[in-house]
Order: C-alpha cells, then sequence, then structure tokens
C-alpha cells in the first residue's frame, strides 16, 4: 500500500511542475493501434483426467498482458494500443464481428481459431488484413494449406515433435511404443512423430490405438501393464492432445521406460517451469494480471501482438502494408524469453523460436539440441524447413 | 635457535599485517543461493559466504568501500551490508524487485531500476526516504549515473529503450531505442559516450550523450560459436579509456574491444554464462560472474588470458571488488 501510494504522489507532483507536458510528450500526434483477438470457444468432449480443467480465459489474458505492456513501451513514443476482444462458440458470429471490426478499420487480427475455419475467416478479409494463428498447430497451414495473410506465433505439432525427437536422440531413447488416442488431433500428433522419428533416426516398435472408455483413475495399474505388452522399448511416446487417457500412462508401463509427448516429458510452446532469459519476469507480470500461470495459448498471444508493436515501435508507421514489410525485413527480431531471437520464417510465416521440454515441475531441456546445425538457422531444424513446404508467403510482404 | 623464532614470527606477522592491509576482497551476489561469497584476492580463495536477501542480483560498494548495497530482488529491498563486520546494517525502500541500480556520484543517491514494476526508484541512502519515482519501459533493468552526477540512464529489456533522467529534476528527458533486450549502461570517463548492451540484439551501442544517437553499434563473431548465442550482458571499461570489455553471456567469452576504433581485437574464455564483470584497483585483474557454471574467473588483464577459476555459489550474478 505504501508502495503504491509513493508512487501516486510522485506522479502528480511531476506533473503538477510540468514535466509531463516537455517536449518528450508533445511529440507529433499520437498514433493508435487497434488489435482484435478471435477465439472460437471448442467443445473439448469429456476427458478421463480432467483434474486440471484448462483456463477458459487461455490466449485472451497473453494479448491482454502484450496490450499492456507495449502501452508501456508506446507512451514514450506516443503510440497506444487497444484490443477489442470476440470469444464465441459460433463461427458466423466470430465471422461477422470481424467483418465489423474490419469496416471499422481494424486490421489485425490474432486468433484462436482451427484450421478450417480460420483460413476462411482470413480469406474471406482479404490481404489487408493481418492474422497471427496463435490457437492452432495444424502442419496443413505451414505447408499445404497456404494462406496469404496468415503468420503463426504458436508451434505447429511438428516443431514440438521434432524437438523432442531431437532429444530422445541425444538421450539414445531411439526405440519407441507409439500410444494415439482416438481424435483427428491425436491421429495428426502421431503423424507429426512419426515423420521425427524418420527424420532423426528413430524406430517405431510399435503402435497401439487408446480406444478403451474405461475409468483409468481406478484400474490403470491392471490395465495399463498388458496394453503396453510388446517387443522392448526406450520410450513411451502417447498422442493424446486432450489429456484423456495419458496421464494413466507414466508408471504403469510394462517395461520401466519413460513417457513422453503429450504427457510426461512434453515439448511445449511455454510452461511455468520456463524462468531462464528473464522469463521469470514475464511470468511474475502475467500471474499478476491474471492469476494464474501462463500457458502455450497466452504466449502465442503474447508474441503475436509484440510482433506487432514491435514492427510499430521499430517504424513508427501502423499501416498494415508497413507492418507486414517489416515483419518480413531482416530486421525484425523478437525478445521472446528463450534466450534467442526470434523471427518469422518467409516461406510459411511461422515464428522460429526454440521449444523448452518440460515435466509438471520442472524444465527438462531446450531444442533444438546442440549439434543439430541448419545452413541458416539452428531453430530451421524444427519443423517443416523451406524445401518442404509448398507456402512462399512473405513474397508479398 | 631460540633468536631465530622471534625474529621468524616478527617478519611472519609483518608481512601477515602488509597482506592484511592491501588484500583485495571481491564480493559476488550468488542469485540462487541468497548469499554473498567473499573472495580473498591473494589467495583466491573463497573466504566467508554471507547470507543476504532472496536473489540477490545488483551489488554496489558506497565510495570509501565501508558499505555494500545489494539488491535483494525477491525481498523487494536494497539491503546496506557493513564490511567491517558483515552485518546488513539496514534494509532501504527500493520500490519491487530492484535488480541493478547506481551510486550517484553525491554518495547517497541511489538510482534503482524495479524489474516488475517498470520503475525506477530514487531512494537517499543517508535518510532512507524516497526521493522519486520515475515511469520507464518494461523491466526496467541496466542503470548508470554519468560521473559530473547529471545523468541517470535506465535500459528497459522489454521495451528496448535507454531512458534519459536528468538527476536534478529526476525526470526523464529523452528515449533512444536500441537493440532487444537492453541489458548494461556504461559511461565513458569523459561521458561523452554512452554503452550500452542488447542482449538477444547480440550487439553493443556506443550513444553520443549530447544527441542521444546511437554512433555506433558492435557486433561479434567467434569460431564455432552461432551469432544467436552472442548475448551481451555487462561491460566494463577501462579507466585509460583504451578499452572495452563485455561480457557475452551463453558465447561463454568476454570480447576486448578497441574503445576508439570500436574493432573487437580479442575474445576470451571464461565460464558458462557469464553476466557481469569488475576490475581490482589498478585494473590488472578483470573478474567475470559466470551463472551456470557457478564460479568466478580471473583474468590477467595485461596477458588477456584467464588464469583462475574459483568456485563460489549458485547462479553468481553481481561482483565488486574492495580495494580499501
Amino acid at each position: 500500500m505504501k508502495k503504491h501510494l509513493t508512487r501516486l504522489l510522485m506522479t502528480s507532483l511531476l506533473s503538477l511542475s510540468g514535466f509531463y507536458s516537455g517536449p518528450l510528450y508533445a511529440q507529433a500526434s499520437s498514433q493508435t493501434i487497434e488489435i482484435a483477438y478471435l477465439k472460437l470457444v471448442q467443445d473439448q468432449g469429456p476427458v478421463l483426467s480432467n483434474i486440471f480443467p484448462i483456463p477458459e480465459d487461455s490466449g485472451q489474458r497473453g494479448a491482454e498482458l502484450a496490450i499492456q505492456d507495449s502501452n508501456t513501451t508506446g507512451r514514450f513514443l506516443n503510440q497506444k494500443y487497444q484490443l477489442s476482444q470476440v470469444v464465441s462458440q459460433d463461427f458466423s458470429a466470430i465471422s461477422e464481428q470481424a467483418a465489423t471490426l474490419y469496416s471499422r478499420g481494424i486490421r489485425f487480427f490474432v486468433t484462436d481459431i482451427p484450421a478450417k475455419e480460420l483460413q476462411l475467416l482470413a480469406q474471406q478479409l482479404g490481404d489487408q488484413a493481418l492474422f497471427f494463428n496463435a490457437g492452432t498447430q495444424d502442419d496443413a497451414l505451414r505447408t499445404t494449406d497456404c494462406v496469404s495473410n496468415l503468420l503463426h506465433t504458436i508451434p505447429s505439432r511438428a516443431m514440438l515433435t521434432d524437438a523432442l525427437a531431437q532429444w530422445l536422440q541425444v538421450k539414445r531413447l531411439t526405440r519407441w511404443l507409439m500410444i494415439t488416442g482416438t481424435t483427428p488431433e491425436d491421429t495428426a500428433y502421431a503423424e507429426a512423430m512419426k515423420r521425427a522419428a524418420k527424420r532423426f533416426g528413430h524406430k517405431i516398435v510399435a503402435e497401439k490405438h487408446w480406444s478403451f472408455d474405461t475409468d483409468l483413475r481406478r484400474s490403470a495399474q491392471k490395465e495399463m501393464p498388458v496394453f503396453t505388452q510388446t517387443d522392448e522399448y526406450d520410450v513411451v511416446v502417447v498422442a493424446d492432445e486432450r489429456g484423456d487417457f495419458g496421464e494413466y500412462v507414466l508408471y504403469n508401463t510394462w517395461y520401466p521406460r519413460p513417457v513422453v509427448g503429450t504427457q510426461g516429458l512434453t515439448p511445449v510452446a511455454w510452461h511455468r517451469v520456463v524462468e531462464q532469459w528473464g522469463a521469470a519476469q514475464l511470468q511474475s507480470r502475467f500471474d499478476q494480471l491474471a492469476h494464474r500461470w501462463m500457458n502455450n495459448k497466452d504466449y502465442a498471444a503474447w508474441l503475436a501482438v509484440r510482433s506487432i508493436a514491435e514492427a510499430v515501435t521499430r517504424t513508427k508507421k501502423t499501416e498494415v502494408d508497413a507492418i507486414k514489410h517489416f515483419i518480413a525485413s531482416e530486421q525484425f527480431e523478437l525478445a521472446g524469453f528463450k534466450g534467442r531471437k526470434l523471427s518469422y520464417r518467409a516461406w510459411s510465416g511461422q515464428l522460429r523460436q526454440p521449444i523448452p521440454l518440460v515435466h509438471a515441475r520442472s524444465l527438462v531441456s531446450q531444442s533444438p539440441q546442440e549439434g543439430f546445425l541448419h545452413p541458416v538457422s539452428e531453430l530451421d531444424t524444427l519443423g517443416f524447413d523451406k524445401p518442404e513446404s509448398q507456402c512462399n508467403l512473405m513474397k508479398n510482404f | 635457535m631460540k633468536i631465530n623464532i622471534p625474529i621468524a614470527a616478527a617478519t611472519a606477522s609483518l608481512l601477515l599485517f602488509s597482506s592484511l592491509a592491501l588484500a583485495e576482497v571481491a564480493y559476488v551476489s550468488n542469485e540462487k543461493d541468497n548469499t554473498i561469497s567473499v573472495i580473498d584476492l591473494d589467495t583466491y580463495e573463497v573466504t566467508a559466504t554471507l547470507d543476504v536477501g532472496k536473489r540477490p542480483r545488483g551489488i554496489i560498494l558506497s565510495h570509501d568501500q565501508t558499505k555494500l548495497y545489494i539488491c535483494a530482488s525477491d525481498s523487494d529491498t536494497v539491503q546496506v551490508m557493513d564490511l567491517a563486520t558483515h552485518k546488513i546494517t539496514k534494509q532501504l525502500p527500493s520500490g519491487e524487485d530492484p535488480e541493478q541500480f547506481s551510486l550517484h556520484p553525491n554518495d547517497h543517491h541511489l538510482y534503482i531500476s524495479n524489474e516488475n514494476d517498470a520503475l525506477v526508484t530514487i531512494v537517499d541512502t543517508d535518510t532512507n526516504e524516497v526521493l522519486a519515482q520515475i515511469d520507464v519501459g518494461v523491466e526496467p533493468e541496466g542503470m548508470a549515473v554519468s560521473s559530473d552526477g547529471k545523468i541517470a540512464v535506465n535500459t528497459s529489456e522489454t521495451t528496448n529503450m535507454v531512458h534519459w533522467i536528468d538527476t536534478e529534476t529526476m525526470a526523464l528527458y529523452d528515449n533512444t531505442l536500441v537493440d532487444q533486450r537492453p541489458r548494461f549502461v556504461e559511461f565513458s570517463k569523459d561521458n561523452k559516450y554512452l554503452w550500452a548492451t542488447s542482449e538477444i540484439g547480440g550487439t553493443v551501442s556506443v550513444i553520443d550523450v549530447a544527441s542521444r544517437k546511437i554512433i555506433h553499434k558492435v557486433t561479434f563473431k567467434i569460431r564455432g560459436v552461432h551469432s544467436d548465442k552472442m548475448q551481451p550482458v555487462g561491460i566494463k571499461l577501462s579507466d585509460d579509456g583504451k578499452y572495452a570489455f563485455v561480457a557475452l553471456g551463453p558465447a561463454n567469452h568476454i570480447a576486448i574491444i578497441d574503445a576508439h576504433s570500436f574493432e573487437v581485437i580479442d575474445y576470451i574464455l571464461v565460464g558458462r554464462r557469464v553476466w557481469h564483470m569488475a576490475f581490482n584497483a589498478d585494473q590488472s585483474l578483470l573478474l567475470t560472474t559466470n551463472g551456470i557454471s557457478g564460479d568466478v574467473t580471473v583474468i590477467d588483464v595485461a596477458k588477456r588470458k584467464a588464469i583462475k577459476s574459483i568456485k563460489v555459489g549458485r547462479y553468481p550474478w553481481g561482483i565488486v571488488v574492495k580495494s580499501k
């Protein structure tokens, strides 16, 4: 309390004596940058492992924090950032709202919308709108379903699984048992894992599909060992994005082996245990704002808003063409608390970034692993590299 | 035989006395241990480990070197340690999460960056009074006051600016945009230039103090180390004005820069993730804190060689040398 009082007092004193009207704050006319956050609420369906629910405001609070951070910077440059939020379970409502926002002059959209709908929406608003995908990890959006006005701040599945496969290679855990869930997302994750297995020289000993519908909380100790009894493996790779059964694989496998993938040791964009490289500061700012842990979608939304703000700060322009041009240029670099400067891949519009490998209580490693080399950037050893993607996004930026 | 003993003893005590009088001592803050390591620079041995507040980072000496100021970040205070007794004598109201600070030449105005609050707090160390809190960018970090006492400078890591503060009015008068994650600033001895490191940008900006414009950017290149790992943090400028020493973080090297031509002339391998540095009094030695390897490297400045590595606590961060 006392601290805040002091601060208030000092602020008013300073403004009374006129410092705040000095040349610093009386620069040319101010710029306002309006950004919209669009979220299509998706029903995850019932899951067995429902003890820790995913926060309903995932993503939104990350965007809000980035607006706050950008406004702190903006006050020195006479730039003001504003956020509109549209959250709905109904895609047509979002699409309508987005059109209204566009007609009001908003050009920057940060989204948590599944691939198909996102593609539709981005195409509908056209190239004078710039979209940042901070929700879907869909690989097709980065390789075959190219959208000309769409960038990605959330890592693709392939980036995550490559990050994990590199680490498994370093640890010589090269014989995998794969367990895949029933949803299309689980299949997509498993596909990404298989691609990574091929790239980094792993062998899939057996692949099993989880289709049981019993409540494993009571019977995992009995069922899981039998289910995982196959040829010997070094590691169990789980593809269960919703968190249905995966939590119950740990410590219940036939061979006493580590569990990785969507559960166990997990590749992520962000997690509370990330604290190096100044991340502790971002974590505590987020905690102050949201009173919960910052997650993947919060981080991706934060990066998206910060990308726009960084381009505005450096160019002092707010027009969408100027921002696109700067983001595509060599000058663009973003600090994302991961120990490397981040930039966008010219072909897919994917933000390059290191991938932390975490378990519930600590950071285990961060990929790319040492020794995985690349002629341009080691970060491009994660996910789809230029020759593997049909997209050529930034040639028109 | 009997005669020899007192002479030897006298000689020994004389030696002991002189070494006591001259021994320089380094103080190192250990971020993850909540301690300060004390290193005797004659023997290169840790002679004491002192408990202090939580997450100690920036440390500086009072001008007479009798007091050590300690940013105890997670205790939200600046502690004052009496170096004769190694006891904490008082806690200053620092604002939240103090990280780095700088002491005004008047020896009692402390400029503190409050990392979590986007503020610079100015505290009078005599009266414990908060004189001002100044709004700066997100994650204020580096702090420096010019030797003529007129200008204080702060860097904000996420806003990517150098903020210029008039110490008389205690208000901002300009901002300079620099590369990503500016971490540390130091004025040249003549106060004409300000050197600022950008950790993620991988550059050191040399800024003309009069115009607040960047006049040169230094970049780094070491064979076998990826350019993204060149992450400059601490800077030390030699008193003779000839050299700048820059700690390169995860590149595990110190760069030596010619302070006139701004060319990098050498790199010295030190411990892992090197943060900050301190000279001894005659600047024959440069000491570095190496966060990940948990040690201090001693560099022979003339030979440009690391001569000794001293194990300290976990995540050593700040370092100062007491020579009086």
